[in-house]
C-alpha cells in the first residue's frame, strides 16, 4: 500500500494532480444537480401560486 | 461604396474636431514605453532585445484603450441603428469604421514608433522593420477589436470585458510582429514571418466585418 | 433520419429521452473511470524515463483533449443556433461553456504539476501546448463573461455564438503562433508524447480514460441542458406535468 501511495517518490505530484481533477469534476457534476433541485422547487412554487 | 466614404469622412472629421481623441492613443503609447524603461532600468544590451515586445505591447494597449469609442457615440445618438437599418451592407460600414479607427489611432502610433525604437536602442534598420510590422499589424488590431466592441457596445461595464475578449485574439499578432523584429536583429531572413503577418491582415480584414456586423445587429436590435 | 432528428429537437422528447439515458451513461462512465484509473495507476508499468510521474498523463491528456473537443462542439452548436435558430443547439452551446472551462483548468493545473518533476519548474513558457491551453482558458472565460454580462439572454446566446465562431477561427492561429515562438527559442524539447512509441499497456488505460472523460462531458451536458430547458419552458404544459408528477411528458 505504501508503495502504491509513494509512487516512486512522485506521490505528491500524482495525488495532487488526481485530487484536483477529482474536485473539479465533482463540482461540475454537483452544481447541475443542485441547480435542478432549485429549478424544481421554483417551478413548483410558481404552480402553487397560480392555483391560489 | 458611398456609405463607406461618407462614414470614413465623418469619423475623421469628428476626430479632428475632438483633438484629444486623436492625441490620447499616441500619448498613451509613448507614456507606456517610457514607464517600461523607468520601471526596468535595463542595461542597453538587454533593452534592445526587449524593445520590439515593449513597443508592440504599448501599441496593443493603446489600440485597446481607444476601441471603446468605435461604435459608442453612434450607439448613443442612434446613428448606428439608422446605418444598420439602411439598405447598405453593414459589413461595409464596419470596414469604414475599422479604417477610421486605424487612421486615428494605429497610424499615428506607427509613425512615431521608429523614433521610440531608436530611443530604446534599436538600429536604424531594425526601427524600420519595427515600423513595417506596425504598419501591417495595427490594422489587424482594429479589425479584430471591432468584433469585441460590437459585442459589448450595449453594455454598461463593457470595457473590462472587452479587454478579456480581445487580448487573447491579439496574441498571434504580438508574437509574429515582435518576433519578426527579433529575427531580423539576429540576422535571419524575415520574409516568412512578414508574409504570415500579411496573411493575418487579409484574413482579419475580410472576416471580421462579417462577424462585427452580425454582432452589431444583435447589440442594436 | 431527419424525422428522428426533428423529434429529438423537440424539448419534451429530449427531456424524456435524456432522462432515460442518464442512469445508463452514468453507470458506464463510472465503470470506465474505475477501470481506467486501475489501469493507469496500477496496471501500467512505470515509464523508463519519467518513472511514475508519467501517470499524470491519465488525467492531463484526456482533459486537454476534451478542452478542445468541447470548444469545437460549442462553436458548431453556436453556428447551428445562429443559422437555423434551433433552441436545443443554443442550450447545448451554453451548457458546454462551463464544463469546457473546467476541463481546460484541469489540463492546465495537472500540466503544471507534471512540469515540476519533468522540467524542474511549475510553469514552462517553452511548452506550446500549455500556453495554448492557457489562452483557451481565457477564451472560455470571455465566453462565460459575455453571457453573464448581457441581460437579455436571447441576445446573450447570439453574442456568445458569434464569439465562439470567432474563437474557433483563431484557435489554430493562436496554437501555431505559439509553436512558432518556441521553435525560435529552442526551449526544452522534452515533449511528453514524442517518445517513439507508447507501450500498449500504457496506451490502453489512456484511451479508456479519454472515453470516460468524454462520457462525463456528455452526462454533464445533458444535465445542464435539461435544467436550462426546464426553466425556459416552465410555463408550458409538459413541464407542469413533470413537476406535478403525473409523468406524462
Amino acid at each position: 500500500m505504501y508503495e502504491f501511495l509513494h509512487m516512486g517518490g512522485y506521490g505528491g505530484y500524482i495525488w495532487s494532480a488526481y485530487g484536483i481533477t477529482a474536485i473539479v469534476l465533482t463540482l461540475s457534476i454537483v452544481l447541475p444537480i443542485i441547480q435542478s433541485r432549485k429549478n424544481h422547487k421554483r417551478i413548483e412554487h410558481m404552480l402553487e401560486q397560480e392555483q391560489d | 461604396m458611398n456609405i463607406f466614404i461618407t462614414i470614413l469622412k465623418r469619423d475623421l472629421l469628428l476626430a479632428i474636431r475632438h483633438r484629444a481623441e486623436l492625441l490620447n492613443p499616441m500619448l498613451f503609447f509613448v507614456l507606456v514605453i517610457v514607464l517600461f524603461q523607468l520601471g526596468m532600468r535595463a542595461k542597453p544590451a538587454v533593452l534592445v532585445t526587449l524593445a520590439p515586445a515593449i513597443v508592440w505591447i504599448a501599441a496593443l494597449l493603446s489600440a485597446l484603450l481607444s476601441l471603446d469609442h468605435m461604435f459608442r457615440s453612434d450607439m448613443e445618438d442612434g446613428a448606428l441603428e439608422q446605418m444598420i437599418i439602411s439598405t447598405q451592407p453593414t459589413s461595409l460600414l464596419v470596414l469604414a469604421k475599422i479604417l477610421a479607427h486605424w487612421i486615428i489611432t494605429g497610424l499615428p502610433v506607427t509613425l512615431i514608433a521608429p523614433i521610440l525604437g531608436l530611443m530604446l536602442g534599436l538600429t536604424g534598420d531594425a526601427s524600420l522593420i519595427l515600423f513595417f510590422t506596425l504598419l501591417i499589424g495595427t490594422p489587424i488590431l482594429s479589425a479584430i477589436g471591432s468584433i469585441g466592441v460590437a459585442l459589448t457596445v450595449g453594455l454598461r461595464r463593457g470595457s473590462v470585458l472587452l479587454s478579456i475578449l480581445v487580448l487573447p485574439l491579439y496574441v498571434p499578432v504580438l508574437i509574429f510582429a515582435s518576433q519578426t523584429v527579433n529575427t531580423f536583429m539576429a540576422g535571419y531572413p524575415i520574409f516568412a514571418s512578414l508574409s504570415v503577418l500579411m496573411a493575418m491582415l487579409v484574413l482579419s480584414l475580410s472576416l471580421s466585418p462579417w462577424a462585427s456586423s452580425a454582432a452589431l445587429r444583435m447589440s442594436v436590435s | 433520419m431527419y424525422r428522428w432528428f426533428h423529434q429529438l429537437g423537440s424539448p419534451p422528447t429530449f427531456y424524456k429521452w435524456s432522462g432515460q439515458w442518464l442512469p445508463w451513461l452514468t453507470f458506464v462512465c463510472i465503470t470506465l473511470f474505475v477501470v481506467g484509473l486501475y489501469g493507469g495507476l496500477v496496471y501500467a508499468p512505470a515509464d523508463y524515463l519519467q518513472k511514475d510521474s508519467f501517470r499524470i498523463i491519465y488525467v492531463h491528456v484526456p482533459a486537454a483533449w476534451m478542452s478542445m473537443f468541447v470548444y469545437v462542439v460549442m462553436a458548431f452548436s453556436g453556428a447551428i443556433a445562429l443559422i437555423w435558430h434551433i433552441k436545443l443547439s443554443e442550450i447545448m452551446m451554453l451548457s458546454s461553456a462551463s464544463i469546457g472551462a473546467s476541463f481546460t483548468f484541469i489540463a492546465l493545473i495537472t500540466g503544471s504539476i507534471w512540469g515540476k518533476p519533468t522540467w524542474g519548474t511549475w510553469w514552462e513558457w517553452g511548452d506550446a501546448r500549455l500556453l495554448s491551453e492557457l489562452l483557451l482558458l481565457f477564451l472560455y472565460i470571455g465566453i462565460i463573461g459575455l453571457y453573464s454580462a448581457i441581460e437579455d439572454k436571447r441576445k446573450a446566446a447570439e453574442a456568445v455564438s458569434i464569439l465562439a465562431l470567432v474563437g474557433i477561427v483563431n484557435i489554430p492561429i493562436i496554437h501555431y503562433s505559439v509553436i512558432f515562438l518556441n521553435t525560435l527559442h529552442q526551449g526544452p524539447t522534452v515533449s511528453k508524447f514524442d517518445s517513439p512509441s507508447i507501450e500498449t499497456s500504457m496506451l490502453i488505460p489512456l484511451l479508456i480514460m479519454a472515453l470516460a472523460f468524454k462520457l462525463f462531458y456528455i452526462i454533464v451536458l445533458l444535465m445542464r441542458s435539461r435544467n436550462e430547458l426546464l426553466w425556459r419552458e416552465r410555463r408550458s404544459q409538459w413541464v407542469r406535468n413533470i413537476i406535478k408528477g403525473t409523468g406524462n411528458v
